[in-house]
């Protein structure tokens, strides 16, 4: 380009731009091989997203249908890839913490949670109790108020419209917890390497309480418009059913690998900060359809509801924050750590090289793992039931293309 | 005022840990480093054994959910990569991390076909590191586009971004727009 004397530079990008529009106003002529007769089509194509509503963000899938029924499909992720894993490398550790919001943006205090304890992994630190008790109600707050978007939705995107309000205003007053707490309601950034950044506010104790004491009877609501109901059963049942042995093939995690049976929590497995001396059970389903992991999450709200009424009754006046260096210098090694989110197992591989930046930090996200498995669970149903089987995945765009 | 904690963590050595141990009597060659840290067992293996070793993990050690395949760039170092993955095993309840080093250009054996979890995880890796994954059923970019130039983990991709009008108008900016990774332009991020 450079031996090109400006006019001409110019002249070429006149030329460039001229082409540009000439292709954009006279489109070469598509090519359809015309069918021999119209009901010979066996198969054709179908675009699914990105901008469908019941993709919950931008997932475009690549259809192939015989009639309704799919033969297969082809998710195409990346439409909102930020480069979150090349950014966390350019600042310090503590830096990173607000970028982990938006991975999952419906449940951000988990995705603090995980990076936060990897980083303690590091270490070797302690987090106080009164923390670690405090995460762990966050933590939960989330997973309730991560599932209630998931149920509002997916019952909208399967034509049950009225669990939506319902759904809708709970979350609300879970919402509103957090922003009392840390003065933001959907990109929390509510927990410090060490510990947390603030204690809670006067009154929150008794308002949360109030709140996890009533939700109980709020999930029943819930079931009285869904569990029994026959429209909802005759999407659900027998949809998207996979097996145990094929969960653990795929590498399926949270609720999607408990629908098919099996009781594998992160919470009970591997239990980190105090969810060892909690009582709770891992609900499970039999028939690992979509019906059943519907069941699952609506357990885990129940579950959920009483794990915050143990830590509340467990408060107790402490520090917040354990002994962490004022500048985060780790020593040079590897450190992988995982936590149950609402989803599944989230996980972040931090390779340190001894600076006060990470060198690289990979999240594991269960979203993109698990959507992953969405073709072996649409192939052979039809159309209306991807919609089912995208709800049941549960996955988040932010968490799949980072 | 922060103090210094007592006692900093350090790696130690592995290779009698029965994990390894097990892994290097079944898979002879396989093994060339194993340390262990907070706990968890890192394993360097070799880059043409890496099947083998997955498969023997799977079968002969019950690690039957591979949980992550990710890669680090080192940029300076020989070789320039390593590929890392991790397993998880449900009887033992634990998780084991396997490395291996790969030089640029050089094809490492695909798992995807032991470990069906490891597709999409493979192809993550193609797209941000450029590391290419031999005998993958469909090693295609996943987050970046067809047609996209260079590989944004890597150390030397610059944290601005490059100049890609490769995708939008294929005829105007054929594959090799944007800046070239020796062009000045192009900025590297230290």
């Amino acid at each position: 380009m450079s031996d090109r004397t400006p006019e001409q530079q110019e002249a070429d990008y006149f030329a460039a731009r001229a082409k540009a529009a000439a292709a954009l106003h006279n489109p070469p002529a598509r090519t359809v091989a015309a069918p021999e007769t119209l009901f010979d089509v066996t198969e054709m194509e179908l675009n699914f997203g990105p901008q469908h509503p019941s993709t919950h963000g931008v997932l475009r899938i690549v259809l192939k249908v015989d009639g309704e029924k799919i033969v297969d499909a082809i998710p195409d992720i990346g439409y909102l890839h930020r480069g979150t894993e090349k950014l966390f490398e350019t600042e310090t550790y503590p830096m990173a913490i607000p970028h982990t919001d938006r991975l999952d943006y419906v449940a951000a205090a988990t995705s603090n949670h995980a990076y936060c304890l990897t980083v303690e992994k590091l270490l070797g630190v302690e987090v106080p109790r009164r923390a670690q008790l405090i995460r762990v109600i966050l933590d939960e707050l989330q997973r309730l108020s991560s599932h209630l978007v998931w149920l509002g939705t997916s019952g909208i995107d399967l034509g049950a419209v009225t669990p939506f309000w319902y759904c809708f205003r709970e979350r609300e007053q879970i919402l509103d917890f957090f922003e009392e707490y840390c003065g933001a309601r959907l990109t929390l950034n509510c927990m410090r390497i060490g510990g947390l950044p603030f204690d809670l506010t006067p009154g929150w104790i008794e308002a949360v309480g109030a709140f996890v004491d009533d939700f109980p009877g709020k999930v029943d609501d819930y079931e009285t418009l869904l569990t029994d109901n026959r429209i909802w059963k005759k999407r659900t049942v027998g949809i998207g059913v996979i097996s145990a042995e094929e969960c653990v093939e795929w590498g399926l995690t949270g609720p999607v690998i408990r629908g098919s049976g099996v009781e594998w929590d992160l919470r009970r497995a591997q239990p980190y900060e105090c969810y060892d001396e909690l009582d709770f059970v891992v609900p499970t389903g039999k028939n690992g359809d979509t019906y059943d992991r519907y069941l699952v999450r609506v357990a885990e709200m129940r579950q959920s509801a009483k794990i915050i009424r143990q830590c509340l009754d467990r408060l107790e006046p402490g520090e917040i924050k354990g002994k962490v260096p004022r500048v985060i210098k780790p020593v040079a090694e590897e450190v992988y750590a995982s936590i149950e989110s609402p989803k599944g197992e989230i996980g972040f591989y931090l390779v340190s090289n001894g600076t006060n930046k990470p060198y690289r930090l990979h999240v594991r996200p269960p979203s993109f793992i698990n959507l992953q498995a969405l073709p072996r669970l649409a192939r052979g149903h039809l159309v209306s039931d991807l919609v089912a089987l995208i709800g049941t995945v549960d996955i988040v765009l932010g968490e799949v293309d980072r | 005022m922060a103090e210094k904690p007592a006692a900093k963590p350090a790696a130690t050595d592995a290779s009698a840990h029965p994990w390894v141990a097990a892994l290097a009597a079944a898979v002879p060659g396989a093994v060339v480093a194993a340390k262990e840290f907070a706990r968890q067992v890192t394993v360097t293996v070799a880059r043409e054994k890496i099947v083998e070793v997955g498969r023997h993990l799977k079968d002969g050690q019950d690690f039957k959910y591979c949980v992550d395949v990710t890669a680090i760039d080192w940029r300076d170092r020989q070789p320039r990569f390593d590929v890392v993955y991790h397993f998880y095993s449900f009887s033992k309840n634990g998780r084991i991390r396997v490395k291996l080093g790969c030089a640029e250009g050089e094809e490492v054996p695909s798992l995807s076909t032991t470990f069906l979890a490891a597709n999409w995880s493979e192809r993550e890796v193609w797209d941000l590191f450029g590391i290419p994954f031999s005998g993958h059923p469909d090693l295609r970019r996943i987050v970046t586009w067809d047609g996209f130039q260079g590989h944004p983990l890597r150390k030397d991709f610059p944290l601005e971004g490059i100049d890609t009008g490769a995708a939008i108008y294929p005829e105007e900016w054929p594959a090799g727009a944007g800046p070239a990774p020796d062009d000045p332009n192009r900025k590297v991020l230290s």
